[in-house]
């Protein structure tokens, strides 16, 4: 970590290491650029890309023409292209838009129109027998539905990591507990006050996500929109209730919020959720009891076949949204200034499409970078339950945590490296460790031995003394 | 994972705490010749190897042991009767016709029982699963992963927790802390009663932890770390009492995940597999022992024997 005093010098500096700001990290890495990613936490994903539903969306109920539009589409296939070669997950579920009422059916018309105005034209509808095949045994009062078959499910915090990983990998560097407090451009360069010391950059991208605002504020002086947190709570089920369902099933949506869904994830659970909260508070990640009851009883509706099966996690997310259902992208190109705002509910999915359109934005404010040839590709280690895990290679030490098949050899790999977990939250985003369905019953004391002196906030508060 | 190697066995027990080391020793006194214990822990034992405290093993040795004096003995027992223990060895999928699926450092291979065994044991419900509102901090466990970090690894999750319910393993619970110098800042019991009711009195008079009845949790308060929670009476009215973490006791909730994920039958009220008088599963070629099958859960003396019943059973089974 840096010292107080001391000046780092870039030709792109990024506010925020949310998914948004490790992908343009990467891009810019990779265009050529260096690049230094400030984030206020003690690791990566500190903020909306925390918790969410790891789909990654083709954009058929995008806003028509818009920038989150082309944004959805170009990371949902920039996606496609590099998952590969960075060992990050795909599963391929398809989605089903499923209407259970006359008026959800009526609007099918209307989604099928937006649908193909984005150029999602393998969009269709099922008949009753498809439906039934697809998915046996989603309640059988369904009426009709929609299907999406390039809509997936992705690891959502292996992603981000990867892309740092990259840019950094290529060049980059990335600052932790580094909250950009201040700021100042001189003309040509922009001077950024960090508690790890000062970065001098000739580029800013603000992708501070859930204080977006906050930071043009401070930095630039005044802020074009307001985010306006909106909550989204979740249940995961055990990983018994994993094949119940094969595709994401999409409620069909209204104007505020793509509705309560449920789908697999690529961890092998199946979960439900998110639900749409505006509230104050831009960290209160909270779970209620009486919302999450009501989320167990929506998705036993939708699922009879769930009754009985355990409860294995419960958890939040806060969207960045702002005043306006769109993406609030900010250009100052007097000042060398671009602030992603308003990333709310695509992110996961658009944020390698925000990069390219990133990239170009700054060619157009001057930036000439000479592109990095044969960049190092480096790969993530596979947390996705259909693919084969570390266990599966023989001389991992031990299973720690039994739950989800963590091996010692992963947890200690996770700790360590290029960007070596930051934080207890940030370890189990990386291993999944205490992630299952025990909650750390079995796994604790091993892992408050594995990770001691390790994280600012430790599993372990001392020794047990009389 | 191509070449999986394939062994076979008479009777495979998964699980080597006391049930199923009991069901193993009494199939190798019976003469069946091949036992094999499948455990994914380290070392064997189960639970009592993290129940720092007596009193284990009246029935089985007629004396009075601390657990983990008393998983060393059960353990020594079973390796004199000639038992193969398999350690560090997960079971991670039940088949049909006896076909199980294992995860070992040495890699992954399938064994083929005649019998198979189900001893997993129980252990408590996570505040998951409990729906408890509010933040989601460190420090928040239930009893077993307190007393591993007390009594395995000499460490503590917090200092003033709040104790949630009032079981036996509640009990256990306070003992622990008060070994560990923790001082809970109160324990509370939704009931109007605690679940178990000597003990727990003397222990919250005993051990000067307040026991408040009609309580019920209603939100955890936290950042980083656990920072107060907020509890409500049976008036309703509510209050919030600082404190570094919440210790969730009891509510057991059998270990029973791989039977779910199998072809085999589950008890759909607790989550048990589902087995006859002899602890027979759905699936004839399974047998289930121990706390795997108990709803409420039992100590581990009456797990022994439950081992040893249904071993029987089993031995049965094989020669008719
Ligand atoms: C419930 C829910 C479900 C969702 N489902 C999906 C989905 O299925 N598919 C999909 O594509 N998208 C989904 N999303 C959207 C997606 O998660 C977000 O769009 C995305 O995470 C936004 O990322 P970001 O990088 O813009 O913001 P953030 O993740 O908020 O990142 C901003 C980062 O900046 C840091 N920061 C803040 N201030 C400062 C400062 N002053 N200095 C330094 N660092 C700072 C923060 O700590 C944070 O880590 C969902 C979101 C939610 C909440
Ligand atoms: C926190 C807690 C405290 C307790 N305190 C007491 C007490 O003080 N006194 C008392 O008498 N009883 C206590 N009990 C009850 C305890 O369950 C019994 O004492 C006894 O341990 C049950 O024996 P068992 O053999 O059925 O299961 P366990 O002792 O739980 O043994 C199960 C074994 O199965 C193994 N296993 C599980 N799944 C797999 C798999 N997939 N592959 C391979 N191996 C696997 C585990 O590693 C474990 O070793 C406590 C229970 C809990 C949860």
């Amino acid at each position: 970590m840096k010292s107080g005093g001391q000046v780092i010098s870039t030709d792109v500096a990024i506010i925020g290491g949310g998914v948004v700001g490790c992908a343009v990290a990467r891009r810019m890495a990779l265009a050529g650029a260096s690049v230094v990613l400030m984030e206020k936490a003690p690791d990566i994903l500190d903020g909306a890309s925390k918790g969410n539903s790891a789909i990654l969306h083709t954009g058929f109920d995008a806003p028509v023409d818009s920038l989150e539009w082309q944004c959805v589409q170009n990371g949902h296939q920039e996606y496609l292209e590099i998952h590969k070669s960075l060992n990050l997950p795909l599963l391929k579920t398809g989605a089903m838009v499923a209407a259970w009422t006359e008026e959800e059916e009526a609007r099918f018309p209307g989604i099928l129109e937006k649908a193909h105005k984005n150029q999602v034209n393998d969009i269709r509808q099922l008949s009753q027998a498809e439906i039934h095949k697809l998915e046996p045994h989603l309640a059988g009062n369904v009426r009709a539905a929609l299907y999406i078959p390039r809509e997936y499910v992705i690891d959502p915090w292996s992603a981000p990591l990867a892309y740092l990983l990259q840019a950094i990998e290529n060049g980059g560097q990335a600052l932790f507990n580094a909250e950009v407090t201040a700021g100042g451009y001189d003309g040509e360069h922009w001077l950024l006050d960090t508690p790890q010391g000062q970065v001098r950059a000739k580029y800013v991208v603000n992708a501070a996500g859930l204080y977006g605002d906050i930071v043009d504020t401070r930095v630039l002086g005044d802020s074009e929109f307001v985010i306006k947190p909106r909550k989204g709570q979740f249940v995961v089920f055990d990983k018994a209730a994993g094949n119940l369902i094969n595709s994401v099933i999409l409620p069909v949506p209204t104007k505020i919020t793509k509705g309560i869904v449920l789908f697999p994830t690529i961890f092998g659970n199946m979960m439900v959720g998110p639900t749409a909260e505006e509230q104050e508070s831009r960290d209160d990640a909270s779970v209620d009891t009486a919302t999450l009851n009501a989320l167990h009883e929506q998705a036993l509706r939708m699922l009879p076949a769930l009754k009985g099966i355990p409860v294995t996690a419960t958890y939040a997310g806060i969207r960045s949204a702002t005043e306006q259902p769109e993406y609030r992208i900010r250009e100052e190109p007097e000042r060398n200034w671009i602030t992603l705002g308003g990333i709310r509910s695509t992110g996961l999915t658009a944020a390698l499409g925000i990069a390219r359109h990133v990239e170009t934005l700054l060619k157009g404010f001057g930036a000439a970078f000479e592109k990095r040839q044969n960049p190092v590709v480096s790969r993530v280690p596979n947390l996705a339950n259909h693919l084969s895990r570390d266990c599966h290679t023989p001389g991992y030490g031990e299973i720690v945590c039994h739950c989800e098949m963590v091996t010692d050899r992963e947890i200690k790999a996770a700790l360590s490296g290029k960007m070596p977990a930051g934080s207890l939250s940030g370890l189990k985003r990386r291993t999944r460790v205490t992630m299952g369905r025990c909650q750390g019953f079995y796994c604790s004391a091993r892992l408050a031995e594995l990770t001691e002196d390790k994280f600012e906030t430790p599993l372990s508060v001392g020794e047990a003394h009389d | 994972m191509t070449d999986i190697t394939t062994k076979t066995c008479d009777v495979a027990v998964i699980g080597g705490g006391p049930s199923g080391l009991s069901a193993a020793i009494t199939l190798k006194q019976a003469g069946v010749k091949s036992v094999v214990v499948l455990d994914r822990e380290a070392v064997a034992g189960g639970i009592p190897r993290h129940c720092g405290h007596p009193p284990f093993g009246l029935a089985e040795f007629k004396r009075i042991l601390t657990g983990p004096e008393y998983a060393k003995r059960i353990v020594k027992k079973a390796q004199q009767e000639g038992v193969e223990i398999a350690l560090k060895t997960t079971v991670v999928l039940l088949e049909k016709q006896g076909r199980l699926t294992l995860v070992s450092p040495d890699g992954t291979s399938q064994l083929l029982a005649k019998r198979v065994l189900l001893a997993t044991g129980t252990r408590e419900t996570p505040r998951s699963a409990r729906f408890v509102s509010g933040n989601r901090p460190i420090g928040i466990c239930n009893t077993g992963a307190l007393q591993s970090m007390v009594y395995l690894k000499n460490m503590v999750p917090f200092r003033s927790p709040l104790v949630v319910g009032t079981e036996i393993v509640s009990f256990s619970a306070l003992m622990t802390c008060k070994k560990a110098g923790i001082k809970p800042v109160a324990m509370i019991e939704q009931n109007t009663r605690p679940s178990v009711q000597w003990p727990v009195y003397y222990a919250a008079s005993f051990f000067g932890v307040p026991l408040r009845r009609k309580t019920r949790i209603v939100e955890i308060i936290g950042g980083n770390r656990v920072e107060s929670v907020i509890i409500a009476g049976g008036n309703g009215k509510e209050e919030k009492i600082p404190c570094d973490g919440v210790l969730f006791t009891g509510l057991f909730t059998p270990e029973s995940s791989l039977a779910r994920m199998s072809h085999l039958a589950l008890d759909p009220d607790t989550g048990c597999p589902l087995v006859d008088n002899n602890g027979r599963c759905s699936d004839p070629v399974y047998f289930a022992a121990g706390n795997v099958i108990f709803q409420p859960v039992k100590v581990a003396g009456k797990c022994w024997q439950s081992g040893i019943r249904i071993a029987r059973a089993i031995v049965d089974d094989l020669s008719g």
